[in-house]
């Protein structure tokens, strides 16, 4: 499952909510980015392509279940005006063992850092800049790469 | 033909989305950046450094030889900065 949203997300709720009622789950890994200041930061805010960003993020998520034994799945990625400390986005996979859980959830996050229609704007102290993309985001998708 | 800008793209180009009619045989992404980019100043600056703009066709993500016509929605936005 994906959602895109501007409210705030409950870690707890949503990790019940998706494994309720399926005991065949014996391992839930989750992730939260949360907006970081390293220093000066007032505010982030977080654009996104509606349409697109769903259809990416849903892409992002069969993929992860193609490629491992999962039970359920949730990725919640927040946009709009967001200050330091608040959680960005949410991934959750449940399965099994809990190897396919650790490596599907680490999964969903390299893939949607490249993969999903986001810009981050800063605000600081001295105005706003556009949050350039990482080449390490492209080397952390480029491990997940299927050979053969 | 629906235009959207996202990002700094936006910024540059001044608005976040515009209809667009490029003449016939404007049949890739690659070839209508060539046809925005020569109708104005502002469009100039946008396209002008290609390597930093990514698009999308249709709402998935296109290659500058991926085909392109009338009816379809095409994307430009820098790289992806999401998570």
């Amino acid at each position: 499952m994906i959602r895109v949203q501007r409210e705030v997300f409950d870690v707890g709720r949503e990790i019940a909510a998706l494994t309720a009622g399926n005991t065949r789950i014996g391992g839930v890994a989750s992730f939260v980015g949360l907006v970081r200041d390293l220093g000066g930061l007032r505010s982030m805010t977080l654009e996104h392509y509606p349409g697109m960003t769903e259809r990416q993020l849903e892409k992002i998520d069969a993929e992860a279940h193609r490629r491992w034994p999962l039970e359920a799945s949730l990725i919640v990625h927040r946009y709009g005006r967001l200050e330091p400390g608040e959680p960005i986005v949410l991934t959750i996979t449940a399965s099994a063992h809990r190897q396919a859980a650790f490596d599907s959830c680490n999964f969903l996050m390299d893939w949607l850092k490249t993969e999903a229609p986001f810009w981050k704007r800063e605000e600081g102290a001295d105005g706003e800049r556009w949050v350039a993309a990482r080449e390490d985001d492209d080397e952390a998708r480029e491990r997940w790469r299927e050979t053969g | 033909m629906k235009i959207l800008y996202f990002a700094w793209l936006r910024d540059k180009a001044g608005m976040s989305e515009c209809e667009v009619s490029p003449p016939p045989g404007t049949a890739t992404v690659g070839a209508l950046i060539d046809w925005l980019a020569a109708q104005d100043e502002c469009h100039a600056e946008v396209f002008a450094d290609r390597s930093v703009v990514r698009f999308a066709v249709n709402q998935d993500f296109a290659e500058a030889d991926t085909p392109v016509g009338p009816g379809d929605e095409v994307a430009f936005f820098p790289p992806v900065t999401g998570g």
